[in-house]
């Protein structure tokens, strides 16, 4: 389990995450949203040991996350940064196995199932500056799969996607999260778009100036007082469970 | 040893030979020793192209190196490793000596060139660590933007060294040492011995070995800081490992050959597009391309038919500057 503790997180001097407590399961979906600002990707970056808090911790299993060392910690979590530059001009399989790093081992099968998993195989060879939007997403978290960590913290993944890449990488991300045997990934993503949070999601914190005003299960989380306390819009759920879409206005 | 390495020392391989043969005076490997008796040609070898072939491919692998993971750790292929302060602070330790040279004893003065010079390479470190380093250790705490910090103070140094060695240039004792001083910083391997080997060979193995240790650092940047630091990459020990390299590389070359510009910005780009362009990967291919360009870039300059012999920090800048130029072309359409 890994947990916020009471936790506080400043940047540049400002309160980003106020207070929060949180408990996230593995081997489930949990969704953050909340409007620009409200401390979802500080409270990634906390979560995924990157950011230290300024009060309260982060424990994980337990313990304090912070006592992880930073190899130990690189291996346990996983992190996929929003849309990151990649800074030269890589093979697809080069870039992959850049997620083994903490594990100081070649990885081949590691590296080969992470290509498979995500449909990138035929990739393999080709250079990133090469590679269309959609399949840029599924490499970057092919990168994070093959270093097989049990945590995979992901902020935005669906930013500066179409509908269809989107819905293939949610998919991705659920085969990671629910597995049969019970040892499925935690998995953790920063979201915008509530429908999707409300449809995929097994879990889901609404966060507004860095405090958590609603949390459970999507259905309960996302409720329209929730909407329009954290948003200040209007809006109400139209459809049945698993196919909802979000209504705004009067 | 990957392909590009290969490819390097093999080259290097032909160039050694090569290079020790030319020369104001040329030795024929059959025989006699050419145009010099077989006694002068032996005394020319071991004690004037060998000690300087020596010191080119210490020189031009530790640059060659330094350029990669320097580039490497900007995340940027215009990257130079002379840019960054260091090579700017030793070459002022350097100037600083032409001054205390007169003031000290000789047995201490014969050294106090290479000693200053490696004393400014510290002190340069020592500021971008100091500099650098709070950020490094800080951006755990959120600040961020410790790479970016780095490039401020290196070149906030390297102008600052930069003036203070135009100062001393003005403010020249006599027009001897003014000539001295010019001549100096425009690096060359002009008459150097094995003692110049023997001061800069130790400090550049360590240097390298210091950048090898931080490449797969480096490599985990290619992702961004913040996902670096999630595969495990401290700020902190990378900087150090790479001011430590980067420093005694490029410090060491100063020390013994004055400035030599560009093959730190030069070199990776020759190697690059014969590796899978990570910095790793380029680290050693580098050092050995980097050895291969100065040794030949020394031999041309030996051998061109001029009344006083081109400096080799003039030639590399003369082959160095337009490549430049072709660089930013071609980046303009997307291709590194």
């Amino acid at each position: 389990m890994l947990a916020a503790d009471n936790l506080t997180v400043t940047r540049g001097g400002r309160v980003v995450v106020d207070g929060l407590t949180a408990a996230l399961e593995p081997g489930r979906i949990t969704a953050i949203v909340g409007p620009n600002g409200a401390g979802k990707s500080s409270l990634l970056l906390a979560l995924a040991g990157l950011l230290v808090p300024a009060g309260g911790a982060v424990t994980l299993d337990g313990g304090p996350l912070a006592a992880l060392s930073p190899r130990v910690r690189a291996q346990t979590i996983g992190y996929l940064p929003q849309s990151p530059d990649i800074a030269w001009d890589v093979a697809v399989e080069s870039l992959v196995a850049l997620g083994r790093l903490p594990w100081r081992d070649r990885g081949t099968d590691h590296i080969a199932a992470a290509l498979a998993a995500l449909d990138c195989e035929a990739l393999r060879h080709r250079p990133v500056s090469r590679l269309s939007g959609g399949e840029r997403a599924r490499v970057l978290l092919a990168r994070v799969l093959a270093g097989t960590p049990r945590w995979i913290l992901a902020d935005e993944p669906l930013a500066a996607l179409d509908l269809a890449h989107q819905l293939a990488l949610i998919a991705h991300l659920k085969t990671c999260a629910h597995r049969e045997d019970g040892t499925g990934q935690g998995v953790v993503v920063v979201l915008h778009d509530l429908a999707i949070a409300m449809n995929h999601a097994d879990h889901v914190l609404v966060l507004k100036d860095g405090r958590l005003i609603a949390e459970g299960p999507p259905r309960d989380a996302l409720q329209p007082e929730a909407i329009a306390r954290a948003w200040g819009v209007t809006a109400r759920w139209l459809g049945t469970p698993g196919r909802m879409g979000l209504v705004t206005g009067d | 040893m990957n392909r590009a390495s290969l490819i390097f020392a093999a080259l290097l391989a032909v160039l050694v030979p090569l290079s020790l043969l030319a020369g104001r005076v040329w030795i024929a490997p059959w025989g006699a020793g050419g145009a010099a008796g077989p006694a002068n040609a032996a005394l020319i070898l071991a004690e004037l192209r060998l000690p300087r072939a020596a010191l080119a491919i210490v020189i031009g692998a530790g640059l060659g190196a330094a350029g990669a993971a320097m580039q490497g750790y900007l995340r940027n292929p215009l990257a130079d490793p002379g840019l960054f302060g260091i090579a700017p602070m030793a070459a002022l330790g350097a100037v600083a000596s032409f001054w205390a040279a007169p003031l000290l004893p000789p047995a201490i003065a014969a050294w106090s060139l290479p000693v200053m010079a490696l004393a400014g390479a510290g002190l340069g470190m020592a500021g971008l660590a100091l500099i650098a380093g709070r950020t490094a250790s800080d951006a755990a705490g959120g600040a961020g933007g410790g790479i970016a910090l780095f490039t401020l103070a290196g070149l906030m140094l390297a102008s600052l060294a930069g003036a203070l060695t135009a100062l001393a240039i003005t403010l020249a004792p006599n027009p001897f040492a003014l000539s001295e001083i010019v001549m100096w910083l425009n690096g060359a391997l002009t008459d150097r011995s094995w003692r110049e080997v023997a001061i800069a060979a130790p400090l550049t193995a360590a240097g390298i070995a210091a950048l090898a240790l931080a490449a797969r650092s480096l490599d985990a940047l290619t992702l961004g800081e913040e996902a670096a630091r999630s595969l495990g990459v401290e700020p902190a020990r990378l900087l150090a490992l790479l001011v430590t390299g980067v420093g005694l590389t490029v410090g060491a070359g100063v020390a013994v050959a004055g400035i030599i510009g560009f093959v730190g910005l030069v070199v990776p780009h020759l190697v690059r597009p014969l590796t899978d362009r990570l910095p790793s990967r380029l680290i050693l291919p580098s050092a050995l391309a980097g050895a291969c360009l100065v040794l030949a870039a020394d031999s041309i300059v030996r051998v061109l038919p001029l009344v006083t012999e081109l400096r080799l920090g003039i030639a590399l800048s003369l082959i160095g500057a337009p490549f430049f130029g072709w660089l930013l072309l071609r980046m303009r359409k997307g291709r590194l």
